[in-house]
């Protein structure tokens, strides 16, 4: 639903994004991934049109970005904000009208988020006499009020509480389901990392990976298998079995393993049984955040 | 609806529905009003309280002379000045007034009183004690006070313009005034209202509300919202404070001018400068305001005030999209000071100037300039309005003012656009030159 093609944006001294391309399919989650100051936020301007790209274009359904799509999308800027003095019925109401909704839609929109919220009584509260949890889940509903396609959430779990980020999360996952497209942008690459279907990982301005989570990590596998063992530590010195490390902990041995000339975990397994007590064995599956250390690292220094 | 009408109605109810709205509304008229009945009760009380003035006169000039008035109450006494002095030491409101032998050679008149006598009483004494000096003096010489006071010319000139729609009468007096009037309420108002629009664009850049706002409307709508609505609560406030004050003040002029006409023909003849003030009154023949009103109907109200809203409108607009500019370029009220004196400058220049040279030069060729440049028109043109100004002239600084707004607003928006998403480091001038020249 939203191409992005070969972006170019130039800030005076300073380029922040250097030849972005992404493809970001309808219906799913997105994970705009990377440091920060890695260019997520000015590729999130861009789209939601408030910056423009120096070169490069940006498809919405097809059509070339124009101002017809602002109401089609939902942002959730990293840096929430809302008229302190305003009452936060108003303050909806208004935000919902600048995204072209009619007032009567608004309202009924508005109560029916109040309501799934549990937040009816505020109407007439100002935000100022709210607390930051509160005030982020106000700001909640001013993002999703108007029923966007898609939905641009930069850190949406930062200054949520355990209890009340679960509830943002379900809420994303319903609308995910009803068939809104989001966009995850974050540096806390582990904090979005299940619910993610595509990822795309930015790095100083350049995209240095994209594709479908599944793919991305099996193809960051290396055969690698973690045994947990009780009994006389023990070392394996053959080519098959390469070890990567070992550690103890109390009574618990750890052992990590790389299999090497299509060797199965059945053969890794039979040359350790007789030796020792063995707990568990688990792939060792890289996570996001070390396929981008990885990744980076390939191609030089990072500072994360 | 129009995604900047929406901006226009939010900025501009959230203003108006604020207490300080109203009670600048209407205590400004009001506070107007108060001084002027205030004024008016002390011209007309006097504004002090009885006083006793006991006359001791030992050079027999002035006895017997003194006529009481509504606040001064005279009697003759004879006596010892010590002895007298101590007796007043006791009396609340008694004054004792000596006056010495050798008062007509520089003999010193004296007053004593447990308290300090105040301005009017003795004001009211030494005119009462010069004008019976002066009708004995013009009599020792020899001549008639009847027969000089039928002498003393008394000229006013009557200034009129000469006009397409022929002689019209006109007041440089007046018009002085209202030139002034205007220009500082302009000077006030484009101050007032032009921080409206930085502290705006400052509170929505510190509450981080722009963000989401300006990934719904574009940036120049957010500002050109915030312009025209706080624009429109200036001019609702003026309009308010017209309609307010000339509600007010004609039911307060209908009151004081019916007043008892007894203390005014009471005192008339009593002093001199009192009776010079009756002359006056008399020559206006009703009421002390009618000079002042009949001054004030040479000035065309209905075009200045036209004029008025226009320059008020124009130079917000040009102002108030610099004020926009510096707002969105800091992060908060106190590091707006370095860009500041660009937009001061140039108002409190023509402000000085408008006071020192304008308003006495209305036509040279510096005011003139003054008035049609779009900085300075707005404060400059409404000083020399009421000296008569050219309509090619205004035509000419009206479009020009139109032009000035929206170059400043052209030139404030590209600022406007980048200050509003840059947070955390001390902009320079340098800087604000680059934001500028940034493609979209």
């Amino acid at each position: 639903m939203l191409s992005i093609r070969n972006i170019v944006k130039q800030y005076a001294s300073h380029r922040a994004l250097d030849d972005v391309s992404l493809e970001i399919e309808k219906g799913k989650i997105f994970g705009l991934l990377g440091p920060n100051g890695a260019g997520k936020t000015s590729l999130i301007r861009i789209i939601n049109q408030i910056t423009a790209p120096d070169a490069g274009e940006v498809y919405f359904n097809g059509e070339k970005l124009n101002p017809d799509h602002i109401n089609k999308i939902g942002y959730l800027p990293e840096e929430r904000g809302l008229y302190k003095k305003m009452k936060i019925g108003e303050q909806m109401l208004y935000l919902a009208q600048l995204k072209g909704m009619s007032k009567n839609d608004a309202v009924s929109r508005i109560k029916y988020w109040f309501e799934k919220m549990e937040i009816q009584s505020w109407w007439d509260k100002k935000v100022e006499d709210l607390s930051k949890g509160m005030q982020q889940k106000v700001q909640f509903v001013a993002t999703v009020v108007h029923g966007p396609e898609l939905l641009i959430l930069d850190e949406p779990f930062s200054g949520f509480d355990p209890v009340n980020a679960e509830m943002i999360k379900d809420e994303i996952l319903e609308l995910n389901k009803k068939g809104a497209t989001i966009i995850f942008s974050t540096h806390r690459m582990e904090s979005v990392e299940q619910l993610c279907d595509n990822i795309a990982l930015i790095n100083k301005s350049h995209k240095i990976l994209d594709g479908r989570l599944k793919d991305i990590r099996n193809s960051y596998r290396s055969n690698t298998y973690k045994v947990e063992y009780t009994g006389e530590p023990v070392t394996i010195d053959q080519p098959e079995f390469e070890t990567i490390s070992a550690s103890a902990h109390e009574e618990l041995q750890t052992l990590t393993i790389k299999l090497n000339n299509g060797k199965s975990v059945n053969d890794l397994l039979s040359s350790l049984m007789p030796k020792v007590t063995i707990h568990q064995v688990n792939e060792v599956i890289p996570t996001i955040n070390d396929i981008f250390i990885q990744r980076v690292s390939e191609k030089g220094a990072v500072t994360l | 609806m129009n995604k900047i009408l929406l901006i226009i109605q939010r900025e501009y109810m959230s203003r108006v529905r604020k207490k300080s709205f109203l009670v600048m509304t209407f205590l400004v008229p009001g506070l107007i009003i108060g001084m002027y009945g205030l004024i008016a009760y002390l011209t007309i009380t006097g504004g002090d309280k009885l006083a006793n003035v006991k006359v001791l006169d030992e050079s027999g000039v002035f006895a017997g002379k003194f006529k009481n008035t509504k606040s001064v109450l005279f009697s003759d006494i004879k006596g010892n000045v010590a002895e007298e002095k101590k007796k007043v030491a006791g009396e609340d409101e008694g004054f004792l007034l000596y006056i010495p032998t050798n008062i007509q050679t520089g003999g010193k008149t004296e007053m004593y009183s447990k308290k300090k006598a105040g301005i009017y009483v003795l004001s009211n004494i030494e005119d009462q004690m010069n004008e019976i000096m002066r009708t004995k003096q013009l009599h020792d010489a020899g001549i008639d006070l009847a027969t000089l006071d039928k002498i003393k010319p008394d000229f006013t000139i009557d200034s009129k313009e000469i006009t397409a729609e022929g002689e019209k009468d006109s007041s440089s007096g007046a018009a002085y005034g209202v030139g002034f009037a205007a220009a500082i309420l302009i000077y006030i108002a484009l101050f007032i209202y032009g921080s409206q629009v930085m502290r705006g664009v400052i509170e929505e850049k510190t509450n981080r509300i722009v963000e989401v706002v300006i990934s719904s409307v574009k940036p120049f709508q957010l500002m050109m919202g915030k312009i025209i609505g706080i624009g429109l609560v200036g001019l609702t406030q003026f309009l308010l404070w017209i309609i307010l004050s000339t509600t007010l003040t004609s039911v307060a002029s209908s009151a004081f001018s019916r007043p008892d006409p007894a203390p005014i023909v009471k005192t008339q003849h009593q002093t001199g400068s009192q009776k010079k003030m009756a002359d006056a009154q008399k020559s206006a023949s009703d009421g002390p305001g009618a000079a002042f009103m009949k001054a004030m109907d040479t000035i065309d109200f209905k075009y200045i005030l036209a004029l008025f809203l226009t320059y008020f409108l124009g130079g917000f607009m040009l102002y108030s999209a610099l004020f926009a500019a510096v707002g969105s370029a800091v992060d908060n009220e106190t590091e707006t000071q370095q860009f500041m004196l660009p937009i001061t400058l140039p108002l409190l220049f023509t402000y000085i100037m408008a006071f020192s040279f304008i308003v006495n030069n209305p036509d040279s060729t510096l005011s003139f300039w003054l008035s049609i440049i779009p900085f300075t028109s707005p404060i400059a043109m409404m000083v020399r309005i009421p000296f008569g100004v050219p309509g090619w002239e205004i035509a000419l600084s009206v479009a020009l003012l139109i032009g000035g707004f929206i170059l400043t607003t052209w030139i404030a928006s590209r600022i406007y656009r980048v200050g509003i998403l840059m947070y955390g480091k001390k902009t320079s001038y340098k800087e604000l030159v680059k934001w500028f020249s940034y493609k979209e």
